[in-house]
């Protein structure tokens, strides 16, 4: 070999290799946001609670401040039961599983809890995820296979949207909440294919409720298996608290119920009841269930605990109504524009023109002592900047009187109302 | 006119209403770069297409779609 042979001299220089830089795609939302920031204004993404005192009261830089922007909707997260568990759990069980639900993460307690979902749903089979959004990615990727069709309603959570982009199915949107644009699609998907219809009880950004008494029956009359996500209705909608099918008087048409534990139950996890007789079988075929670890001892045990006690919630759940109420008409008094002319939900979103108004509001409230929520799309529909209030029913009469009082200072303060 | 005409001044009525750039539409004209439409005016969008013609076009299908004449072929074929 000679030595021209191994010289290099047609290689590329290492000068010319140009590297990309992957985070260019993100310039113009990182100038977006820095320039929101130059204004002087907190970031509303970046809140660090140094103390949580209870369901509603948590401690921000030092300042006593009111919670109205959790999803603490029952206040379980204190309660002494659900605690005393978590603490048992914790030290017969030790602080985690280290292992999947199908080797060696399922120990007695994710048992107790799957039972106790059963019991609370009126339901053969309940199966636990990790988290709500693991549950929606994965029945829907799983359940709806190549050639079968997902339709769902275009405002639907980022998690069932996952699911969908994580599965092989075809996807259709129909208009959110529209019955009719639900039928008219149904009525244009070949006959014979599978179908699965995608739903939720509670819209989480408006605070909206689905009219599911119009659509599981819709669906049923196409053939299609019917999914609704109760997540945000969980314990306070319907006679036990089964979320909105069971108040509209459709859940036994409703085929998988998904449902999280980090909202009304108040820890963190996911679930899917249904009465379908081979539900356990997606144990093994559902890749979001297999290939992570499972809840840790203490968190099963909490939810349990907390999900056996929301069965006999009653008083609890009407003081939530109460409170729901109270704040809608108090901020529609005010002068404030809601999303909804009713209080549908434990969630109030105040509507406001434009991402600066609404950060202006939002760090106004938190100066007077009150955390709400400020979402922008792509989260919330079309071109909507909101606050995102959403109720606790440990939330005191006289603290929903003290958030109007908030609101009507910090409204009057950034000129939201006059 | 042919049929693919007819569908092409079709489809270009339905995207009057969402045209706020007042962008020019031939064939070539790209949803995402002419248009600048962004993911919630495409759904708004193709809702209307869907309903115009009594077709699907599933986001599988959208994802295909960049143009305004791959639409026109693409709502063609549903069609048949």
């Amino acid at each position: 070999m000679t030595e021209a042979g191994i010289q290099p001299s047609d290689a590329p220089e290492a000068a010319d290799v140009t590297s990309r830089d992957l985070f260019e795609k993100f310039d113009p939302l990182i100038a977006e946001r820095d320039a929101l920031l130059a204004t002087g204004v907190r970031d509303p993404f970046a809140i660090v609670m140094d103390e949580v005192k209870s369901p509603t009261e948590a401690v921000i830089d030092g300042k006593d401040t009111i919670l109205l922007g959790t999803y603490n909707y029952m206040g379980m997260t204190f309660d002494p039961d659900v605690i005393a568990a978590g603490v048992e759990a914790l030290e017969k069980f030790g602080s985690g599983t280290t292992g999947s639900r199908v080797l060696n993460g399922t120990y007695i307690g994710h048992k107790e809890v799957e039972a106790a979902l059963e019991e609370f749903y009126a339901m053969d089979h309940a199966m636990v995820f990790s988290t709500g959004y693991q549950a929606n990615l994965g029945i829907v990727s799983t359940l709806a296979g190549k050639g079968d069709y997902v339709i769902l309603d275009a405002d639907s959570h980022a998690s069932i949207y996952d699911g969908c982009f994580l599965g092989n199915a075809e996807i259709t949107r129909f208009r959110h909440n529209n019955p009719e644009d639900l039928a008219k699609r149904l009525g244009r998907l070949p006959p014979e294919a599978g179908k699965l219809v995608v739903l939720e009880g509670v819209y989480s950004m408006l605070g909206d409720i689905a009219p599911l008494n119009e659509m599981v029956p819709a669906a049923k009359e196409h053939g299609a298996m019917v999914l609704v996500d109760e997540a945000h209705s969980m314990g306070f909608f319907g006679e036990n608290g089964r979320g909105v099918a069971e108040a509209q008087g459709v859940i036994d048409d409703v085929d998988f119920i998904i449902g999280t534990f980090s909202k009304s139950v108040g820890t963190v996890g996911g679930f899917c009841v249904s009465n379908h007789p081979k539900t356990d079988f997606l144990r093994l075929v559902c890749r979001p269930y297999t290939f992570t670890a499972s809840l840790p001892p203490s968190v099963v045990a909490t939810a349990a605990t907390s999900i056996r006690k929301l069965m006999h919630a009653g008083d609890k759940r009407a003081h939530l109504w109460e409170n729901s109420k109270r704040l809608h008409k108090g901020l529609r008094d005010l002068g404030f524009t809601l999303a909804t002319d009713e209080p549908e939900s434990a969630i109030l979103a105040v509507l406001l023109p434009d991402q600066e108004k609404a950060v202006l509001m939002w760090q106004a409230l938190l100066d007077e002592g009150l955390y709400v929520n400020m979402a922008r799309p792509p989260a919330t529909p079309a071109g909507i900047y909101l606050l995102r209030c959403s109720l606790c029913a440990e939330h005191s009469s006289e603290q929903v009187e003290q958030i109007l009082g908030m609101f009507e200072e910090a409204g009057r303060k950034t000129g939201a109302i006059s | 006119m042919t049929d693919k005409a007819a569908t092409f001044a079709q489809v270009k009525g339905l995207i009057e209403p969402f045209n706020e750039k007042g962008a020019e539409l031939s064939e070539s004209t790209t949803f995402a770069g002419d248009l600048e439409w962004d993911s919630l005016t495409v759904m708004d969008f193709v809702a209307s297409i869907e309903d115009e013609f009594d077709i699907l076009i599933t986001m599988n299908q959208q994802a295909e779609i960049e143009n305004v004449g791959q639409l026109v072929d693409a709502v063609e074929e549903l069609k048949q």
